[in-house]
């Protein structure tokens, strides 16, 4: 196909879309009544929860389902269903060394990443907070938002480039150990601190998110408040700590568990940085591995249903802190 | 804000200081460590881009000799790297620029369009089990896309009632409706909750009175809220084109690694892997992809944060 092809498919494809549900709009104008208000409801939600009834629900059950059968995709083989492994999957999770290293790979990201992140996030924002370069400053520290994860990889895999020492170097870092006379470090390659180094760039990408809730947070403490502290004598870091910190309680909550939730399913630094080897795998990068590279869907069906069961309590107690942070 | 209540301050008791010069030069000295540490934080963030930025200008020969800082005493620019990146034809990432561009557009405007439409329905037209409905999806936020993935493929692949496939060699679209698609079922259950938030702002006396003078809800819904919703739906729309034009794993799983479906994510994702020791491809390669997303970001900042702070967080 030649971009001019694509193109004209993608314009087919909107122009058939706003087509259908111009239709809709227009053959719904006329409807006023009780009853005809029922089919206009019917109307405007209809396509919505026809996706999301066949794109995510019968999806996420169907996958439960299948991470208690063996390997192949269809699972009943036989009369006798004999592909049923009831909770071997989930056994192999917890006891095959591989993957027990994997799931300790995704706790260290998944408790290091979110406190860094807001750490750096929080610090930040109360150091530009109402400085003359405030805008400028916080931009700086944003960006990495608007970047891929693919390209941010690519950018600190560059940071961490290896040479041997005698080399010239290409990376910052093993520039910075040569220029103070010391061995150059494989950053990426040298078990277990390079999971750490991969964390870095997760941290790199997320504490620009924490910064800007945490800001907002900052911003809406009642000015006498923060007044009433200082004529007390209430300065600097006690100011921060028994001012700052408990007003932006809910704030930061949400931030920590919003990055936590995030960091469970981030897949795409370890497959660009490492490729999962060297010890640096974890379950969002296994379970694209087990699904689409062993082709084993049983294995690949538990560590997705892993990750959900992970994420429910996170995601249940971050909606119920956001509430919270609407009602006031 | 139960729960914000802060402390007394231990030093409470104690009679405010005085403003003394003491007191004063510590201001100016914790004022001086607070902005040299803000340096500090914003050099760390910046440099490695910086550097890659940097290195995407260097010649070949330069970069993989020495590093990007060496330009301070030798600075030596070329567009070369661009040049192999973009139409060379081992690398050519114009091509995936344009999938890029193709997959983002519709699955951008699809899912927002349906979302406001349900939206609407679900904050102003009555209906009986709305409420249970509206939150039956937004629960479903909450499925990893990962769980809905290989039964997802299933259906493209192997549909049931003998409904045409939308993957494999002769898919309509050449392939590109299985990404699309994807894309906008996953956008729509937290677009469908943030824009519905949006839209019980919107004061009730402004729909009763169009009602009252005989205005249905198509014409309300296209003549009163789209105008009023404009903000809002610039917020989400700023998040979900970033989410699309940055995703690897939607593109990696429904694209097939088709190179003729593939956004310039998958390709400069293979590139690192094969040609990890090529810096002057892979800098600009990187900023090729790079450039659109940043364009976007920094000049619709503010509709951006407007939907931080809303919740525009992808579960």
């Amino acid at each position: 196909m030649t971009s001019t092809d694509k193109l004209i498919q993608m314009a087919i494809a909107v122009a058939l879309f706003f087509a259908v549900t111009g239709a809709i709009l227009l053959l719904t104008t006329r409807l006023r009544s009780r009853s005809g208000e029922r089919v206009q409801a019917a109307a405007f939600i209809a396509p919505s929860l026809l996706l999301i009834a066949i794109g995510l629900l019968y999806p996420a059950l169907r996958t439960i389902y299948q991470s208690f059968f063996g390997s192949s995709y269809e699972p009943l083989v036989g009369a006798d269903g004999a592909n049923f492994v009831g909770l071997d999957n989930y056994r192999r999770i917890f006891t095959s060394e591989d993957l027990l290293q994997v799931l300790q790979n995704t706790a260290i990201w998944v408790v290091l990443t979110p406190i860094l992140a807001t750490g750096f996030g929080l610090i930040y924002a109360v150091l530009v907070d109402r400085t003359r370069f405030e805008k400028f400053a916080k931009a700086l520290i944003f960006l990495p938002m608007a970047i891929s994860l693919v390209g941010a990889s690519i950018i600190w895999k560059f940071v961490y480039d290896y040479k041997a020492s005698e080399q010239g170097q290409l990376g910052v870092l093993n520039g910075l150990l040569k220029a103070v006379g010391l061995d150059t470090y494989r950053f990426l390659l040298t078990e277990p601190w390079n999971t750490f180094f991969l964390i870095v760039i997760i941290v790199w990408v997320q504490a620009g998110f924490a910064m800007t809730i945490l800001s907002a947070a900052i911003k809406a403490i009642p000015d006498d408040i923060v007044e009433a502290a200082k004529l007390d004598g209430v300065n600097g870091l006690k100011l921060f700590r028994y001012i700052t910190v408990p007003s932006i309680r809910p704030s930061l909550i949400v931030v920590l568990t919003t990055i936590s939730i995030t960091t469970l399913k981030v897949f795409d630094i370890v497959r660009t940085a490492t490729g999962g080897q060297f010890g640096t795998s974890v379950l969002a990068y296994e379970f694209y591995v087990q699904s689409f590279r062993s082709f084993d869907f049983g294995l690949g069906a538990a560590l997705a249903t892993l990750i959900f069961i992970l994420v429910l309590p996170i995601v249940v107690y971050n909606i119920r802190q956001m509430r919270r942070l609407e009602a006031r | 804000m139960t729960t914000t209540t802060p402390p007394a301050p231990p030093v409470r008791s104690t009679p405010a200081p005085p403003k003394t010069a003491s007191s004063a030069a510590r201001d100016a000295l914790s004022g001086r460590w607070a902005s040299a540490a803000a340096i500090v934080i914003a050099i760390l963030w910046t440099l490695p881009t910086f550097g890659l930025l940097v290195s995407s200008f260097r010649p070949e020969a330069e970069v993989k000799s020495n590093g990007w800082w060496n330009v301070v005493t030798d600075p030596q620019f070329t567009l070369d790297s661009y040049r192999q990146v973009i139409t060379g034809a081992d690398v050519d990432l114009a091509t995936y620029l344009i999938n890029s561009v193709v997959i983002t557009i519709p699955a951008v405007l699809i899912p927002i369009s349906l979302a406001v439409m349900a939206s609407y329905a679900f904050a102003w037209i009555p209906f009986r089990g709305r409420d249970t409905l509206f939150v039956a999806v937004f629960a479903l936020q909450i499925v990893p896309i990962q769980v809905t993935m290989i039964p997802l493929l299933r259906l493209y692949v192997d549909p049931p009632f003998n409904l045409m496939p939308l993957a494999g060699n002769d898919a309509p679209g050449g392939g590109f409706y299985t990404v699309w698609i994807s894309h906008t079922i996953f956008a729509l259950p937290l677009a469908i909750f943030l824009l519905h938030n949006f839209m019980r702002e919107i004061p009730g006396e402004l729909i009763e009175s169009a009602r009252v003078d005989g205005a249905g809800h198509v014409q309300i819904f296209s003549k009163i809220m789209l105008p009023l919703m404009t903000p809002a739906i610039a917020a989400f729309g700023i998040f979900q084109f970033l989410w699309v034009w940055n995703d690897l794993l939607v593109a990696l799983v429904f694209a097939g690694g088709n190179p003729s479906v593939s956004p310039l994510t998958v390709r400069l994702a293979a590139l690192a892997g094969q040609r990890g020791e090529d810096w002057h491809l892979l800098s600009a390669g990187a900023f090729v992809s790079l450039v659109v997303p940043l364009i976007v970001f920094l000049s619709l900042q503010r509709y951006f944060v407007r939907g931080l702070l809303a919740g525009s967080v992808k579960g």
